[in-house]
């Protein structure tokens, strides 16, 4: 995670879809233009999808992070107000 | 008087338990019908049937309570809001399509466009049985392409393209066929696995992918007295006038081969699937 200065965190891993992919959206509504979002979330369908929803809404994808867990974290930027 | 019912079915008319009562089967085209048509349909049943109209499970619809008295009278106010009679009996039916790309973000092919091409280009043809076309745009197969005589189904086709990834790994977990790796650096894409889904491409953050959107077509389904799930002979057609080929050649098969009232499986099943094959395999080599 050194490679990018994270501006907040978000964890998705207690919802379910479609509840993910909405939880992670109120998250990139707080942030300014520009700003990082670290989104947790758990292996299967969310990792699967919630990345590609935040693709089709605009924001900038940078990487996606094995947390060796069952987990990933997503990292994004934030584009557009 | 007597009745040609044959010559009804052909016209749509479905020959209803009420004694001169017919349901009457529209055309529809790839699940679609414009809002004055939709007016129209809803001025007939209201004028003509008992004010209802059932969905079919083959996205058309039908008018029931007709009385036969009034086809005339009831295909001309059609006509009039651009609603044509669709086909029953022995030939091709409605070309059934999902909404494709041009709605759907999982859309891989242009599914109506090519649903009012095959239509132009065999709708009510006379065969030997029923022949049923169904498309859907993607692997997700919502218009479940197996189940149809034959079945088309978009896929893409994906190659990595170095310079613009991020090395980000969302396509390793994005792909459901676990066909992709990323290591040191780089992708690679196992072909054996890869079912053309296109996931990779939609969910890449760059669209670090060179694509080519194309079909996948399954043979001989059938979903009714009998099931069979059509099986593809070819993995991928890149081109639509050859895919075009591939359905007329599918066409005259049925057509040259069935017996009447016989389904294009068992058409296959009697004559030997590997015949069919051949010529398939030939459209495909030199078009």
């Amino acid at each position: 995670m050194a490679d990018f200065k994270i501006d907040d965190t978000v964890d998705i891993t207690d919802v379910v879809c479609p509840v993910t992919f909405v939880k992670a959206k109120v998250a990139l509504e707080e942030l300014d233009d520009g700003q990082i979002l670290s989104i947790k979330m758990n292996d299967g369908e969310p990792v699967q999808n919630v990345p590609r929803s935040i693709k089709e809404e605009g924001h900038k994808i940078l990487k996606l992070m094995d947390n060796e867990d069952g987990t990933y974290n997503l990292i994004v930027q934030k584009v557009g107000d | 008087m007597a009745v040609d019912y044959a010559t009804l079915k052909k016209g749509g008319f479905m020959r209803q338990k009420q004694k001169n009562h017919f349901s009457l089967r529209l055309r529809v085209v790839g699940g679609n019908l414009s809002a004055t048509q939709l007016a129209t349909i809803a001025e007939v049943a209201e004028k003509f049937g008992q004010g209802h109209v059932h969905l079919t499970s083959r996205q058309s619809v039908e008018i029931p309570f007709i009385k036969l008295e009034q086809i005339e009278e009831v295909k001309k106010a059609l006509g009039e809001g651009g609603v044509e009679p669709g086909v029953c009996g022995p030939r091709v039916r409605t070309v059934t399509a999902c909404q494709g790309e041009a709605i759907c973000p999982s859309g891989c092919i242009d599914t109506y466009a090519l649903a009012k091409e095959l239509d132009e280009r065999y709708f009510a043809r006379e065969l030997p049985h029923k022949f049923k076309f169904g498309i859907t745009g993607c692997q997700n197969n919502c218009l479940k392409a197996e189940e149809n005589d034959l079945g088309i189904k978009g896929g893409i086709k994906v190659q990595w393209r170095e310079n613009d990834c991020i090395q980000c790994g969302v396509c390793v977990k994005a792909c459901r066929s676990n066909a992709i790796t990323l290591e040191n650096g780089k992708i690679s894409v196992e072909d054996s696995k890869c079912n053309f889904c296109g996931r990779c491409y939609k969910a890449c953050p760059t669209e670090a992918w060179d694509t080519v959107h194309g079909y996948i077509v399954s043979f001989g389904g059938l979903f009714g007295n009998s099931i069979s799930k059509g099986e593809a002979i070819i993995p991928f057609i890149a081109d639509k006038e050859l895919l075009l080929k591939v359905c007329d050649a599918t066409i005259q098969f049925f057509a040259d081969h069935a017996k009447a009232g016989e389904r294009f499986k068992f058409t296959l099943d009697r004559v030997g699937r590997e015949k069919f094959e051949k010529v398939i395999q030939e459209v495909y080599q030199n078009g």
